[in-house]
């Protein structure tokens, strides 16, 4: 049976529909991140685990019990901020000692779990500061051992890093995660960054418009990207309007040249073609599976990742190469070929998006 | 959360009920000129009495002298400050919260004690009594004038402005003032609603202002105070009002704050 | 090739170091645009409280002493000090209080938002209208033939004044200050209010605290310094207020405010350098005020950012 359970959890405003039919079953010390933009509901339905929210219906479990009629002060739930809400008035130390106090634990046990506290965040020489004593990373830190020290049952955390600048943002990232595969807590983590959702979680919830779009690994978010939607928001996309010569076969024919799938396409007359542009290769030998023929109309370069531009037919590709010393490109206006595998090729029509990979 | 929504419910009503209750009970009060009638006699009253007129634009006339001295002290200083010295900010705050530190009736007691005799025999003059309110009205000019100035890039404004080849004087009057209409009529109006009904000053310096004309006319008449109190209210109100309403289209957020005379 | 040190040889020199060149504020030139404010202030607000101080030191012949500071706390002008502090302290906390309450009916308390600025709108104008008019206003009011006097007699038989009630008394005083006071602290401590993050109460529950601990671990820790620093300043306010009390009370109350008023326009000490050290002990009283203030308020500013 699943730790954590959300069962046809629907959130109303009115008549605005917030969060519709969630439904997710999460291991026990799993790590999973509600992906999505402004206003798709991953903040609403994380604060109704937490219990700020109630459920206009569904039902939410952990460990097998019912918490939606609980208060939010008796479900054992940790809550990290984005904004750390760290009490104003207490040093790290008390602000961390807080729920121990309120749980009613002896004064030497709440010492020691404080120190165990301070050194999992490497903070031990702090403890004394004031929240307005510290930077955005350490108070953020703090509010994670906060949350931590009541060894809540499940983890919370509420776009954490998206106040902090951006180097810190990658160090602390990484701290999280460790952190939370020592203590192996459930977590739940809540983020409009995808970087961050791809490199930290066990499992992703795309979420829009109050919707899920797809729940899978970070591989599977990125490589088989089930509507048109996931596909679009994670990662660089080229989308091409393409006609279906034969759906069995998955043959398509793109800006007059022809391009075949790994595997059968939906029916229809137009379909778009979706590819990664990492996926694509300049091809002069033109040996790759499938070829398509252009001009180079731009190159930029990006740091570690050169883009080239090129038109095929009326239509823009983009394609992403490896920086190298030595790199020889042709020059813009000159004729090149794209290629790239049958994999590669993401083929949606009607809503849904056929990644047409090996089964 | 329904109990707490309540309670709030129950203070606000309290709170209304204290403030709209002695305006109502004034305005009805007021209406009560007329013997057995209710009607606008003691307004008739008042309007009619040369003297109302007579102190009205004396006070006026020594509000717009306020305005202009008050404005004239503090718009060169607190630009100065933001462009050539703000090292001294902290002084001319210090100074503009004096003020509170010295309410008016010492003020008055230390001026007439400075200025009654030689060398500098002021006591006689309205100069006296427009410094005296410009002093009273130094915290609300400079926290207007200041906020106009923070408000706008003044450095880069006045620094183009002189690329372009304009004086101190044009970028004054045509770059600067423009932009701080609203800060301009935040100072200017408070000033006025301070100045109008001042007592302390004017009765200590004998001059016949407006507060000192309503004092007296508290003392032998019943009803036409009461119209008084509404007139002055109103008029209060309609200044802050148009402070509130000019700032909030602009974006600022009018602190009309005011205090005790 | 392209990473040797800049200095190396004869390259441009650094130029002197912030430290090397003299004070800006030494510089003569930087004091012009000063001199006209500053002038003004020294000459129409320090120099005017100077010479109350050093009146407040002088005696009769002009030498210094101290007899003026002692004789401040005679018993009746004591008293008047004691009257006084008693209707600012009497004001401040009344009106700290119901302002708490009324500014966290509209913040924290939930109240749909046009109430807010409504509220806001109208203390901006409530606390600008004391004086003369304020008074008029409650005698006509709570007066012994005010409205309210009046409707109480007639409709529910209660005789106020029969019943030891007078608003022209030091409870009269009070709560016809208490119209100006009250929208000072509502002013005042909505910012506080408005900056206390709902999210410290969330994140208290969701550490298993409940509302009143949380309240009363953070909320009113956190709360205290704003409150107290606004109570400070509504005591300040209502010890140097004169003409509301002037028009309410005449010389009937014996405050500090009104005997000294008393004492510029006749001498009703019968010694002026006494009356010099009335006024400089209600100084030294604002000024404990305002340092008590400022000091809360950097403590405030630093918790609710």
């Amino acid at each position: 049976m699943a730790f954590l359970e959300l069962s046809g959890v629907v959130k109303r405003f009115g008549r605005n529909v917030v969060v519709d039919d969630f439904e997710l079953a999460v291991a026990e010390g799993e790590f999973v991140s509600f992906l999505g933009g402004s206003g798709c509901g991953k903040t609403t339905t994380l604060r109704m685990i937490a219990g700020f929210e109630t459920p206009s219906a569904g039902s939410i479990r952990i460990g097998g019990t019912e918490v939606v009629p609980l208060a939010p002060n008796r479900r054992g739930v940790g809550m990290v901020f984005q904004n750390y809400a760290l009490f104003p008035n207490m040093t790290v130390r008390r602000n961390i000692a807080f729920g121990l106090r309120v749980a009613g634990w002896k004064p030497a046990d709440i010492t020691r779990r404080v120190e165990e506290m301070l050194a999992l965040i490497h903070m031990e020489e702090l403890g004394e500061r004031f929240p307005h004593q510290m930077s955005g990373g350490q108070q953020q830190r703090a509010s994670l051992a906060r949350a931590l020290a009541v060894r809540p049952r499940v983890l919370l955390l509420d776009e954490p890093l998206s106040a902090l600048d951006a180097k810190i943002r990658a160090s602390l990232r990484s701290e999280i995660r460790a952190i939370q595969r020592q203590t192996g807590i459930t977590t739940i983590y809540v983020t409009h960054d995808q970087e961050e959702a791809l490199s930290l979680s066990d499992r992703i919830v795309v979420m829009n418009a109050g919707r899920i779009e797809q729940v899978g690994t970070p591989f599977e978010i990125y490589n088989c990207p089930a509507t048109p939607f996931v596909a679009t928001f994670i990662g660089n996309l080229n989308l091409l309007e393409a006609e279906v010569a034969d759906a069995g076969l998955g043959l398509l024919t793109v800006a007059g040249q022809r391009v075949r799938a790994a595997g059968p396409v939906p029916d229809g007359s137009r379909v778009q073609l979706a590819l990664r542009p990492e996926m694509l290769t300049l091809d002069p030998a033109a040996e790759s599976a499938n070829c398509l023929a252009g001009t180079l109309a731009s190159v930029v370069f990006l740091g570690s990742i050169v883009r080239l531009g090129i038109t095929v037919g009326g239509l823009s590709v983009f394609l992403d190469q490896f920086n190298a010393p030595h790199l020889a490109l042709p020059e813009v206006g000159a004729p090149v070929t794209v290629g790239f595998p049958r994999e590669a090729c993401l083929v949606s029509g009607m809503g849904q998006m056929e990644s047409a990979s090996v089964a | 959360m329904r109990g707490r929504r309540g309670w709030s419910w129950f203070w606000m009503a309290l709170g209304a009920l204290y403030f709209f209750v002695p305006l109502l009970a004034t305005f009805l009060f007021s209406l009560h000129g007329k013997r057995g009638a209710l009607g606008f006699a003691a307004y008739h009253k008042v309007f009619a009495d040369p003297q109302f007129l007579q102190t009205f634009s004396f006070s006026l006339e020594m509000a717009v002298c306020t305005i202009i001295l008050g404005l004239a002290l503090f718009l060169p200083t607190v630009i100065w400050i933001h462009l050539r010295a703000p090292w001294a900010k902290p002084i001319v705050e210090i100074f503009s919260l004096l003020p509170f530190v010295i309410p008016p009736i010492v003020l008055v007691f230390g001026l007439i004690r400075l200025y009654s005799g030689p060398p500098i025999p002021l006591v006689q003059s309205r100069f006296l009594l427009v410094a005296g309110y410009v002093v009273l009205s130094f915290p609300y000019i400079y926290r207007s004038v200041d906020a106009g100035l923070r408000a706008m890039d003044l450095r880069g404004l006045s620094e183009a402005a002189q690329s372009l080849g304009a004086g101190w004087l044009t970028i004054m009057f045509k770059v600067i003032l423009p932009n701080m209409r609203v800060a301009l009529l935040s100072a200017t109006f408070l000033t006025f609603a301070i100045v109008i009904g001042e007592l302390t000053l004017a009765v200590m310096l004998a001059w016949p202002a407006f507060g000192p004309y309503m004092a007296l006319m508290g003392r032998d008449l019943a009803y036409e105070p009461a119209a008084l109190a509404i007139l002055s209210f109103m008029l209060t109100w309609g200044l802050i009002s148009v402070i509130q309403v000019v700032s909030r289209r602009v974006g600022g957020n009018g602190s009309s704050v005011g205090g005790a005379h | 090739m392209s990473l040797t040190a800049p200095y190396a040889e004869g390259g441009a020199r650094p130029a002197l170091p912030l430290r090397a060149r003299p004070a800006v504020w030494r510089q003569p030139r930087a004091w012009f645009g000063i001199v006209p404010f500053a002038a003004f202030a020294v000459a129409f607000m320090i120099l005017p409280a100077a010479s109350l101080f050093l009146g407040a030191f002088q005696d009769a012949q002009g030498g210094f002493t101290l007899a003026n500071v002692a004789h401040l706390f005679r018993p009746n002008i004591l008293s008047s000090y004691l009257v006084t502090i008693e209707v600012s302290a009497v004001t401040a906390l009344a009106g700290g209080l119901f302002g708490l309450l009324l500014a966290y009916a509209v913040t924290i308390g939930g109240l749909p938002k046009p109430l807010r600025s409504g509220l806001l709108t109208f203390c901006g104008v409530a606390s600008n209208f004391a004086g003369v008019p304020l008074a008029f206003a409650f005698i006509a009011t709570m007066g012994r033939v005010g409205m309210v006097t009046v409707l109480l007699r007639t409709v529910f038989g209660v005789n106020l004044y029969a019943h030891g009630f007078n608003l022209y008394s030091f409870w009269g005083l009070c709560l016809t200050y208490l119209y100006f006071q009250l929208p000072l602290m509502v002013l005042i401590i909505t910012p506080a209010l408005d900056g206390m993050k709902k999210e410290w109460l969330e994140a208290s529950q969701s550490l298993g605290a409940s509302r009143t601990r949380y309240w009363l671990e953070v909320g009113l820790p956190v709360l205290t310094p704003p409150l107290l620093s606004c109570m400070i300043l509504l005591f300040g306010n209502a010890f140097g207020a004169y003409a509301t009390a002037y028009a309410l009370t005449g010389g009937l109350l014996n405050l500090v405010p009104i005997l000294i008023g008393a004492q510029i326009q006749g001498d009703v000490l019968h010694d002026p350098n006494l009356g010099y050290a009335m006024a400089f002990g209600m100084v030294v009283v604002m000024t404990a005020c305002i340092l008590a203030y400022s000091g809360l308020q950097k403590r405030a500013s630093r918790w609710l950012r």
